[in-house]
């Protein structure tokens, strides 16, 4: 796979990115049912707080910090999944040279 | 749905980290075996891709909003054990970095939506098509059932979950959920079908899943 398809693909995330202060800021589905049946309130604070609701803390345009906190998490995620390609790839121990699919046919 | 920590009992966030990385253990194995080295990158353009859809909430019904989940675009793109290993990753940031799902509750996320979404999108994206036919037509009809379906299925197994955790009655927050996610997963039939034909359309190379006669 070519470096225009990553740059493609990378610019069609990016454009979802500064489209997303746009987003619907109503309840999920799941939010929705936790609190029409009464249960939101088991929900606890987390742990520690980084980007908290897709936001830079500090920033105070909030299209701007959305924006900001999307590219972070896109390029994060890029290399997350990148990476996690390569270890399980490696791990394989196949050395370069992925096993066949098929029932291997016996060489005469 | 990305559960936050606090609505599963410590049973059932346990049981489902154990599920979880048992599944997402074999699917290594599997997408280890099945990877060649020019898909690497693309599993991280996928997440990319996937992890900034989910930002853009649509409004479905009644002020409530649903987001794409991905697991059927990646399953029908990647392949469903590359698909599974994209959105873990996905699920693992969101959690780690944004707080958008718990962490204690990310064993049960990664479970509903990396394993049931992606493995109910790749079943019956493949019961489809050979129903359907291995052609364009059959391939996007199964896009978009495969799409509805693993939302479903994935918000009628957190409703399980949080049923089992004594949350509210499990026949109220199964009817509720599925109710609501059966709408959404509309948004995520229209989406993950307009990206799979566009990609058929321009580079059907880049489709794992991709038909016969495209």
């Amino acid at each position: 796979m070519g470096k225009r398809v990553i740059a493609i693909g990378l610019l069609a995330a990016l454009a979802l990115v500064i489209l997303s202060p746009l987003a619907s800021a109503f309840p999920d589905g799941l939010e929705r049912v936790a609190e029409d049946l009464g249960f939101i309130d088991r929900a606890q604070e987390p742990a520690y707080q980084t980007l908290p609701d897709y936001t830079v803390p500090g920033v105070s345009d909030e299209a701007l910090s959305t924006i900001m906190a999307g590219v972070i998490g896109a390029l994060v995620v890029f290399l997350a999944a990148w990476g996690l390609g390569a270890v399980v790839r490696r791990r394989d121990g196949s050395e370069g040279t992925p096993k066949p699919l098929s029932p291997r046919k016996p060489v005469s | 749905m990305h559960i936050p920590d606090g609505f599963l009992s410590a049973p059932v966030a346990a049981s489902s980290w154990v599920l979880s990385a048992g599944g997402i253990g074999y699917a290594a194995r599997r997408a280890g075996r099945e990877l060649g080295e020019k898909q690497i990158p693309m599993m991280g353009v996928a997440g990319a891709f996937i992890f900034a859809a989910q930002m853009l909430n649509f409004t479905v019904a009644g002020g409530t909003s649903g987001h794409l989940l991905g697991g059927a675009l990646a399953a029908i793109v990647l392949g469903p054990w590359q698909g599974a290993l994209v959105l873990t990753s996905v699920l693992a940031v969101q959690a780690l970095l944004f707080q958008d799902g718990g962490l204690l509750a990310l064993g049960a996320n990664v479970f509903n939506m990396a394993l049931v979404g992606v493995l109910t999108a790749y079943v019956t994206y493949r019961f489809g098509r050979r129903l359907l036919g291995e052609n364009r037509l059959g391939s996007l009809v199964s896009t978009f059932a495969a799409a509805w379906l693993s939302v479903v299925v994935a918000s009628l197994v957190a409703a399980l979950e949080l049923a089992a955790s004594g949350a509210y009655s499990a026949g109220v927050v199964f009817t509720t959920m599925g109710g609501v996610h059966v709408l959404v997963g509309i948004g995520e039939g229209i989406i993950t079908t307009a990206v799979v034909a566009f990609l058929l359309g321009t580079r059907p190379d880049l489709v794992t899943l991709q038909p016969a006669r495209a």
